[in-house]
């Protein structure tokens, strides 16, 4: 087994980060109301001299203005699994841990070829996602960790040579235990190497079960003990604006990270998204959804945005908008379209069908359609929208404009060239037709279907033309 | 004196003109109308551009002058748009002069999205023909269709009333259809070559003629 872990040093930053394209000094703070505390901060505060773990008293004496958001955990949380869903395409053995994904990739190396490939194609998928992240690589998930911690690209694939590399870890950073950790320091044991070499049974009953049980499964002796993860079957994605919004442009950079992030999703999950509803939140949870649909699956994060954006933008807001919420329930197989080997449309052509969603997004639903023809031969029926075609070639003549409904063929009497063909049908469904078909010239030169009622010669009535 | 130079290295680098217009290579687009086909400077319709057709008014052999490049296209599989049309194609008549409907897509548009659309269409490079009804489109929006025809590769056509053709366009081709004394379709301007001085007779297609 060998193991790939995902450090996320600035989990809770990066969320937040991810969805603001300013970067003026910005801090995440946590703790009791009078002792509170930053926990994380972006680069132009850091810049300005503030530190993590300064009181935010202090922090204010350093720098006169900064935003600051309360760190939310249960936040922090939902980008993990997110992020382990995105990891789950790449292995389908993924597990958290602390501020970290694993994923085994001894059985991925295969398909996505070696382990140096695999890492810049993870670090790509990352960066893309706008989370900092440390990979490495070891037999272990908690070596791997370890590794991580300590250095970026770190790689450790044979078991055999695991005991060396962990030799020279500061205990601090070994991720035991912290009670044993504080323990074996004062006793003089500062590095992973001294641990490797004292007595394990003197250990276990120093320490308990505890540390030995850590120290086997770092050093592969036992198994890993983790919680395998399994991406859930719906995609809940809501973000909170930081101030209200009220003109559907200012949405469009969170919808675009949503959407992107919708597509990593479905990317993971080897799958695609049909239907997904956009919730804009107002004040005192009123909502306005916006529902998006799509002719077939999709899940590339370009047309999920473009889509998206065209219904977002058909919405009159009607109060500010504070928060954003991506609901996909319908999450069906996705098939990608096959290409033609000698494609002659022009490069970078947009495909048929992202331009008849584009379309639609605009023009509506129904704008964009196909006719068949039917059965039924009266004229007002005998065509559909429709994929499927039913009908026949008929042996009449008929017109190439058809008219929604008959109307009265007005001005002198016309001049018939064809005729007449009998149509007598729909006595059973109330709509009866008894009418005799002429094709018809008109005093202006126009070639017209018409007719009139069996057995007349006048009371045209127009069908179609002849165009 | 000058160096002497070959003439023969000339005529070949084709840096001078010599009078006789080259063969008329066969046109990649041709219009299905053998008589029109020879007038055409392209041997058919203009490639990846604009062509616009006037009307004295619709359903006079718009689509019969066509229908049968619609055809051709459409049974090569390839897409074909319709954008804003006054009626509704008749799939039973569109399939009588050898369309095949699966590849044409109808595009309801309102009026004040009708150049939008086509544009779109005609950018996206993955339609074969767009065929448009606008009612109001001036010199520059015809400009742009131009464009992103060019872009796109596709054939446009742009279906407008006889009373435009007092404007100036930028269509690389402008037909006039005439409904009487008969049918026929004049050229009123064709990019790269004079515009015939006769007209086309757009006669009946075998469809329309009744079997009985």
């Amino acid at each position: 087994m060998t193991w790939a872990c995902i450090l996320l040093p600035q989990l809770a930053l990066d969320g937040v980060l991810r969805r603001r394209d300013d970067d003026g000094p910005l801090v995440l703070i946590d703790g009791p109301v009078n002792a509170r505390v930053i926990v994380a901060l972006n680069a132009s505060a850091r810049a300005a001299g503030l530190r993590v773990g300064q009181r935010l008293v202090a922090a204010r004496a350093l720098l006169a203005q900064f935003e600051m958001l309360p760190h939310d955990a249960a936040m922090v949380g939902r980008w993990q699994r997110f992020l382990a869903a995105v990891a789950y395409r790449y292995s389908s053995t993924v597990g958290l841990l602390p501020h970290a994904i694993v994923l085994e990739v001894g059985h991925s190396l295969g398909l996505f070829g070696p382990w140096p490939r695999l890492e810049a194609m993870l670090r790509e998928e990352f960066a893309a996602l706008g989370f900092r992240h440390r990979i490495a690589l070891a037999p272990t998930p908690q070596a791997a960790w370890v590794l991580a911690g300590l250095q970026d690209g770190a790689a450790v694939p044979e078991l055999a040579r695991l005991r060396p590399a962990l030799q020279d870890v500061p205990m601090r950073k070994s991720r035991l235990p912290a009670v044993a950790v504080e323990r074996l320091a004062g006793m003089g044991i500062h590095t992973l190497g001294q641990l490797f070499r004292l007595p394990r049974d003197g250990l276990r009953r120093r320490f308990g079960c505890e540390l030995q049980e850590a120290l086997e499964r770092l050093l592969g002796e036992r198994p890993p003990g983790l919680d395998s993860y399994l991406p859930p079957d719906r995609f809940d994605l809501s973000i909170e604006l930081s101030h209200e919004v009220e003109n559907v442009a200012s949405l469009v950079f969170p919808l675009r990270r949503m959407t992107g992030d919708l597509a990593a999703y479905l990317a993971g999950r080897d799958g695609g998204v049909q239907r997904f509803v956009l919730r804009l939140e107002h004040r005192e949870g009123r909502v306005t959804e916006v529902r998006v649909g799509l002719l077939a699956p999709q899940r590339d994060a370009g047309m999920l945005f473009e889509t998206a954006r065209g219904r977002l933008e058909q919405v009159q807001l009607p109060e500010p908008v504070l928060g954003l919420r991506l609901l996909a329930r319908d999450l069906p197989a996705f098939v990608p379209a096959g290409r033609d080997l000698f494609d002659e449309t022009p490069l970078h052509a947009l495909p048929l069908d992202q331009l008849r969603e584009r379309l639609r997004a605009r023009l509506g639903e129904q704008a964009v359609h196909r006719l068949v023809a039917t059965t039924d031969p009266r004229p007002e029926r005998a065509q559909a929208v429709a994929d499927t075609d039913a009908g026949h070639d008929e042996p009449h003549p008929r017109p190439t404009w058809l008219l929604p409904q008959p109307i009265p063929l007005r001005g002198p009497s016309p001049r018939i060239l064809a005729g007449p063909e009998r149509l007598e049908t729909g006595w059973w469904d109330g709509a009866e037709a008894c009418r005799d078909y002429y094709v018809v010239e008109t005093s202006l030169g126009q070639r017209a279907w018409a007719f009139c009622p069996t057995g007349e010669q006048g009371g045209w009535m127009l069908q179609g033309w002849f165009a | 004196m000058g160096a002497v130079v070959a003439l023969s290295g000339l005529l070949d680098a084709r840096q001078v003109w010599r009078g006789a217009a080259a063969p008329m290579p066969a046109g990649a687009q041709p219009t299905g109308w053998p008589e029109l086909d020879a007038a055409l400077p392209a041997g058919g319709w203009p490639e990846a551009s604009l062509s616009e057709i006037l009307l004295p008014a619709d359903g006079v052999g718009e689509l019969r002058l066509l229908l049968p490049t619609l055809a051709r296209l459409s049974r090569a599989a390839r897409p074909v748009m319709v954008v804003a049309p006054p009626y509704a194609p008749c799939v039973a008549g569109w399939r009588q002069h050898g369309v095949d409907m699966r590849r044409v897509e109808i595009v309801a548009a309102p009026q004040n999205e009708v150049l939008w659309a086509t544009e779109q269409c005609l950018r996206s490079g993955s339609c074969a023909a767009v065929l448009a009804w606008p009612r109001q489109a001036d010199d520059r929006a015809l400009r742009r269709l131009q464009v992103a025809a060019d872009s796109g590769r596709a054939l446009a056509f742009v279906l407008r009333d006889r009373h435009c053709l007092a404007n100036a366009s930028p269509a690389a081709l402008r037909l006039e259809i005439e409904a009487l004394p008969q049918p026929r379709a004049w050229v009123r301007k064709c990019r790269g070559g004079v515009a015939p001085a006769r007209p086309f007779p757009l006669e009946s297609a075998p469809a329309d003629r009744a079997p009985h």
